[in-house]
């Protein structure tokens, strides 16, 4: 612990970019298989990562309402994307999860629980990432039960935090109090700093861990130009967010506004697809299959995501609870920005804009937000 | 693991894993309802629950469900469910027999508030299959039956082929100390009972309003209607408790399907007090 | 023994009525009993009269040739059995079977209705009551045809 108060007290550290490779060398002589992101399918994916080549180098992206663009041109720049269509949320919270097996014997069974999941250390992660993973940790590990797969993979997760040196066109964590610099929740936070040939890291230290990986690796203390750097690029991040969301009183303007119109007219366009459910890092919805091999004696259950915007969610005996596309829309919106909030203690988005991004139809939850709240004062 | 879960009432480890039970035998209810008494698999197991809770049950290979415990708080050593046979799960579970496995996880979820009722009069309005999440708390009650005043239970089903423990609604209705007021929505001239949705017996059944606390169960039209019924009367909103339903996959508070309002009926329900979810109610499709 | 006026004074029916009216509709009560089984009323005869029902238990059925005599409603102690003499044509929808021994009231609807006709505030104040056990009784038939304990 008075390492870990150490390093804490001590100034940022500078990792030079030419010993990022030591980073992730450190990491995997731990026992971790390393997570970061790579570029696949014309878009960031976070996958399996050796080395510092599998690093998207030069690559940025445009995001928009339904558009998302990779380009290079952004030089060195190992972060110089924003929000992946994908979150951290698929290996902490896998789309599908076997959580459990049984074997018919003798008239009765036996249930066994599956393999224990490997130790992942994710390196890039956002701090809208960061909170959607505290996010997470409230559903499946501080409520009044723990999900025993969660609570695997998180624990043994090591986190590399990445602070954002630039803002999607659809980010909003600045409405949303969760970025674009890290505050908690990671081992390492870095802070990529390109500047004509100079090309370093400002590390901070979250952890006892942290601070042991960081003793492997050739730093040194930041200078106060170099914090000063640091700081700048994300004031101008900050600055610069794609869009903005007036959080001012909104669980109760929601709660107010069951009957607004808006949800009509967002329900004409939405296709009630749940892409915004399964990009989302928060989203924790899931579902239960349960699976028989041919001769009946081995059943297996998996759990796999699902979204409220499928009848199939709120399906009890006779029908579907929620039957219209308006219904579903205002469910998932009204669970992110208030009733969340009830559950949870906090809003159950961190303005990472992937919804918007990745919605076929390009709607927007800040824009539904404001034309509620415009409507609930127009109306009164 | 296996070892662990025969001999623990309940694993602490994964809330979703069953612990593994044996069917003791299948009692046919009505033309589609039955009741499943189960023991645990070594025999010694109880399972403490409170009237109200519910358990998953899960059928080999096909599916689990949630179901209300309809056994009495004072036997846990049988766990006993009632349920409709309308699914899958459900049909598959009336198909098995005496000496089959069962996966139970539980039990889960609020109870009703047979603690808050002492000293007042208690009404229990049950429709159609609803009885059954109420019986356990009628078994309560009525083993502590000088705790309470009166006990009113009122009963509405479809036609007299659905009532529910008819033998046991006759053996209670012998009884001085409870009154019991069935009623069914069609009949032809055999049936003697009350014909009429049940909500028509509030009115006139004999309890104080004003000291009052109210057990309801059945689906949502019939609670709301007969929460309004109860209001009417002169009970406090506060004083009348509902259970209820919604899809669930998990029972712990990780599918999100349960979603009511700010609440997961697995975790703050399924018993809620009316003037908690009142608002809820009258709401389309939330 | 009590008066007819004391008896309709304390029913939930005719509770806080003018005891002008009271006296009025006192005048159009007989005592009516049936054993059970006894027939108070078919349907399709001619509906002159309403019931107050004191004691016993009445069904409303409907025959169908199919499954006999389908009950629709009980009533009991306390309930009007009886509206079909306010309207034209004046005939019975249902037929009304005493469950039990059965006493109450029977009011002679020919007679009220004349005495209506005439003084429209006791016709009015008639009309108002009986609307409420018609609202109840429709609100209770729609939640049967719901099927609510599906």
């Amino acid at each position: 612990m008075a390492l870990q108060s150490f390093f804490r007290d001590s100034p940022p550290l500078v990792l030079e970019q030419q010993h990022f490779q030591a980073l992730l060398d450190a990491l995997r002589a731990r026992g971790y298989r390393l997570i970061g992101p790579t570029v696949q399918d014309d878009a960031v994916v976070y996958d399996d990562v050796e080395s510092v080549d599998d690093f998207p180098t030069g690559w940025m992206d445009t995001q928009s309402g339904g558009t998302y663009r990779l380009e290079s041109g952004g030089g060195e720049t190992l972060f110089g994307y924003t929000a992946s269509p994908q979150s951290w949320k698929r290996y902490l919270h896998p789309p599908v999860l076997e959580l459990w097996k049984a074997l018919r014997t003798n008239g009765t069974y036996r249930v066994a629980s599956a393999d224990p999941p490997p130790r992942l250390a994710f390196i890039g992660v956002r701090p809208c990432e960061l909170h959607a993973i505290a996010i997470q940790d409230k559903v499946f590990l501080h409520s009044e039960f723990v999900d025993p797969h969660y609570q695997a993979r998180r624990d043994n997760v090591f986190i590399v935090a990445v602070n954002c040196g630039q803002a999607g066109g659809t980010c909003f964590c600045v409405s949303m109090n969760t970025g674009p610099k890290a505050a908690a929740g990671f081992d390492l936070a870095l802070t990529e700093v390109v500047d004509g040939d100079l090309h370093y890291f400002l590390v901070e230290v979250g952890s006892e861990r942290g601070a042991d990986v960081m003793r492997d690796l050739p730093h040194r203390p930041a200078g106060e130009g170099e914090i000063e750097a640091a700081d700048a690029i994300l004031t101008n991040t900050a600055a610069s967010m794609g869009r903005e969301l007036d959080t001012n009183g909104l669980k109760e303007l929601l709660y107010r506004s069951y009957e607004s119109p808006r949800w009509d007219e967002v329900a004409a366009r939405c296709l009630t697809c749940g892409n915004c459910t399964q990009v989302c890092p928060t989203c924790f919805c899931t579902t239960i299959e349960d699976v028989t091999d041919l001769t009946g004696s081995e059943a297996t259950r998996v759990r796999k995501w699902d979204s409220c915007f499928t009848m199939d969610f709120s399906y009890i005996h006779g029908g579907s609870i929620r039957y219209s596309a308006k219904s579903r829309y205002r469910q998932w919106m009204t669970h992110k920005l208030a009733t969340w909030v009830d559950q949870f203690g906090s809003f159950g988005c961190v303005g990472c804009g992937r919804c918007i991004t990745w919605c076929p139809v390009g709607i927007d939850i800040t824009e539904e937000a404001q034309a509620i709240r415009d409507g609930s004062g127009a109306a009164k | 693991m296996v070892e662990q879960l025969l001999t623990q009432p309940r694993t602490t480890t994964d809330p979703m894993l069953p612990n593994l039970f044996r069917i003791h035998r299948v009692l046919k209810e009505s033309y589609d309802t039955f009741t499943v008494e189960l023991v645990s698999l070594e025999g010694y197991q109880t399972f403490p629950f409170a009237p109200g809770q519910f358990n998953m049950l899960y059928v080999f290979g096909v599916g689990e469900i949630p179901i209300s415990i309809s056994g009495d708080p004072l036997h846990p050593e049988t766990l006993v469910h009632t349920t409709r046979a309308v699914g899958t799960v459900t049909k598959a579970m009336r198909e098995l027999k005496p000496g089959d496995v069962i996966g139970v996880r539980g039990p889960f979820g609020s109870a009703w508030p047979v603690k808050e009722a002492r000293g007042a009069d208690v009404v229990f309005v049950a429709g159609g299959i609803g009885l059954a999440p109420l019986r356990s708390s009628l078994y309560h009650i009525l083993s502590q039956r000088e705790k309470y005043g009166k006990i009113v239970l009122l009963y509405g089903c479809r036609s007299p082929e659905d009532i529910l423990f008819r033998k046991e609604l006759e053996k209670w209705r012998a009884r001085f100390d409870l009154e019991i007021f069935v009623t069914v929505d069609y009949a032809n001239s055999r049936w003697h009972g009350n014909v009429g949705v049940v909500t028509k017996l509030i009115p006139k059944a004999p309890f104080d309003p004003l000291n009052t606390v109210a057990m309801v169960c059945g689906p949502e039209v019939m609670m709301r209607f007969t929460a309004i019924e109860l209001v009417k009367r002169g009970v406090n909103p506060e004083n009348v408790y509902l259970s209820m339903e919604r899809n669930m996959k998990c029972a712990v508070g990780f599918c999100g399907h349960c979603q009511f309002g700010p609440t997961f009926i697995c975790k703050n329900g399924p018993v809620y007090p009316y003037s908690q979810i009142q608002s809820w109610l009258s709401m389309w499709e939330v | 023994m009590q008066t007819f006026a004391e008896i309709l004074k304390e029913t939930r029916f005719f509770k806080d009525l003018n005891p002008e009216y009271i006296e009025l509709l006192a005048g159009c009560g007989s005592n009516a009993r049936f054993d059970p089984g006894d027939y108070i009323f078919k349907e399709g005869g001619d509906a002159d009269t309403f019931y107050l029902i004191r004691h016993g238990q009445v069904a409303l059925e409907v025959h169908d040739p199919r499954r006999g005599q389908i009950v629709v409603d009980t009533l009991h102690e306390d309930d009007i059995l009886g509206w079909s003499w306010l309207f034209p044509p004046y005939k019975w929808h249902y037929s009304a079977r005493a469950m039990s021994l059965t006493r109450g009231v029977a009011m002679d609807g020919k007679c009220l209705r004349g005495k209506c006709d005439m003084d429209t505030a006791l016709g009015y104040e008639l009309m108002k009551r009986f609307a409420v056990i018609m609202v109840d009784r429709l609100q209770a038939t729609r939640l049967q045809v719901l099927n609510i304990y599906g």
